[in-house]
């Protein structure tokens, strides 16, 4: 369980989040909505230790919070070009978690068979459409057993089209009683998945 | 053909002089630049201004002033360099600079994100850099560090300066003795197949970067 309580983060004096506070149980889909500029990213960063709180708490399973518990798939992805797929997912588990090659290997071939990408495993990112891209980034995260699992923006570097499908992908993971937060400017697509919608709208304006 | 032969012991004694400064001054100022690029982004200020000051003097006065200057002007100061000595010490200073330079510019263009993804995946700093930053920054840098390494093939000849007898020296000895342009066309032919086996070497190292974009 994620609790998030009384957030708040302030650039130079602008005031980016107040007072931000939601529950997101286990298993559960949580969707942040809100126009650009009303500071989601900053909150998905913020949960993800990528940038620090002025004040508030984060707590998961009511404990203090740790971000080696959190995955995260960002916009563009940032995969490492200079490896394969099979590499990219690979990395942190061999050098963080200490797992052998081989272990390594077959969990990040089960996640890739999972989230239907094997086959690609050999291939480079360059060589890999937006959609399979965001399915390496998924199985990146995922293989170093995050309790939850964010997503900034998971449909704005895809296809419209393809928007149905990051929907199944999403209530697939679901499925395996994965936690996941989701920021997106997609109502439509928030809705569609979510246990659970927060709006945040932009402070300071006017 | 006699003659060729009859100057060609004194020449290959230049090309020996000549590599020696070429592998040494790269051997050396490689991880030099690699160091004073990381001090050129460093966060402690005097560090910043002093590493910025030095690529400024290296850059902004010509090698040959450099080379004058460590080899005649220091001992002044009673620091006295032997001459192959004093021609490494400034070769090395200033292609340092030229390097940092280039390294500077490869690590400030790789992307914020691929730190962050780092960062999610906790990776530490050195894991960071070993394994994702320096390959993608090497690719990236690798034809700037090329045609400073084939232009430092060519002023290597400014050693001459000094007394140094390097390739372009001998040739020219040769050539006011003999009264011929014979020496300096063997000499050009040498500084050829020197700067092609740069090239070659260039175009394989960049073939075997060139399994992702």
């Amino acid at each position: 369980m994620l609790e998030v309580k009384n957030l708040s983060k302030a650039y130079n004096d602008r005031q980016i989040l107040k007072d931000i506070s939601f529950t997101l149980n286990d298993g559960d889909i949580l969707t942040i909505v809100g126009p650009s500029g009303a500071g989601k990213t900053t909150l998905l960063r913020i949960i993800a230790g990528l940038e620090t709180n002025d004040d508030g708490q984060i707590l998961i399973d009511g404990k203090k919070y740790d971000s080696g518990k959190v995955g995260v798939v960002f916009q563009d992805f940032n995969l490492f070009p200079n490896l394969n797929v099979l590499e990219n997912i690979t990395l942190a588990p061999k050098l963080v978690l200490k797992k052998e090659k081989q272990e390594a290997e077959d969990d990040a071939m089960r996640l890739l068979t999972q989230l239907q990408m094997a086959g690609h495993e050999k291939q480079y990112p360059y060589q890999l459409s937006g959609g399979q891209k965001q399915r390496v980034a998924i199985a990146r995260a995922l293989a170093m057993q995050p309790k939850i699992l964010c997503y900034d923006e998971p449909t704005s570097a895809l296809d419209p089209n393809l928007r149905q499908e990051v929907e199944k992908m999403i209530l697939g993971l679901k499925k395996t009683g994965l936690t996941q937060l989701i920021i997106t400017h997609d109502l439509q697509f928030a809705k569609n998945v979510a246990d659970q919608v927060l709006k945040v709208k932009p402070l300071n304006e006017g | 053909m006699e003659y060729v032969m009859q100057i060609m012991p004194a020449l290959i004694a230049g090309t020996l002089m000549t590599l020696k400064i070429f592998f040494w001054t790269i051997i050396l100022a490689l991880p030099l630049g690699i160091l004073v690029a990381l001090g050129e982004m460093s966060k402690i200020k005097p560090i910043k201004w002093l590493v910025e000051f030095y690529v400024w003097i290296m850059r902004g006065t010509p090698l040959l002033l450099q080379l004058i200057f460590v080899f005649y002007g220091l001992p002044i100061l009673h620091i006295v360099f032997p001459r192959y000595e004093a021609a490494l010490f400034a070769f090395v200073l200033n292609y340092a600079a030229y390097f940092a330079e280039i390294f500077r510019g490869g690590l400030q263009s790789i992307h914020k994100g691929q730190f962050e993804a780092a960062q999610v995946l906790r990776l530490n700093r050195w894991q960071t850099m070993t394994k994702i930053i320096i390959p993608q920054v090497m690719k990236i840098v690798l034809p700037s560090i090329f045609n400073e390494v084939i232009n430092l093939v060519k002023d290597s000849s400014l050693v001459y300066v000094i007394g140094l007898g390097d390739l372009l020296r001998a040739g020219n000895v040769a050539m006011a003795r003999d009264v011929t342009l014979v020496p300096l066309v063997l000499v050009a032919a040498i500084y050829l197949i020197l700067i092609s086996v740069c090239a070659f070497a260039q175009k394989r190292i960049e073939k075997h970067f060139s399994y992702y974009k």
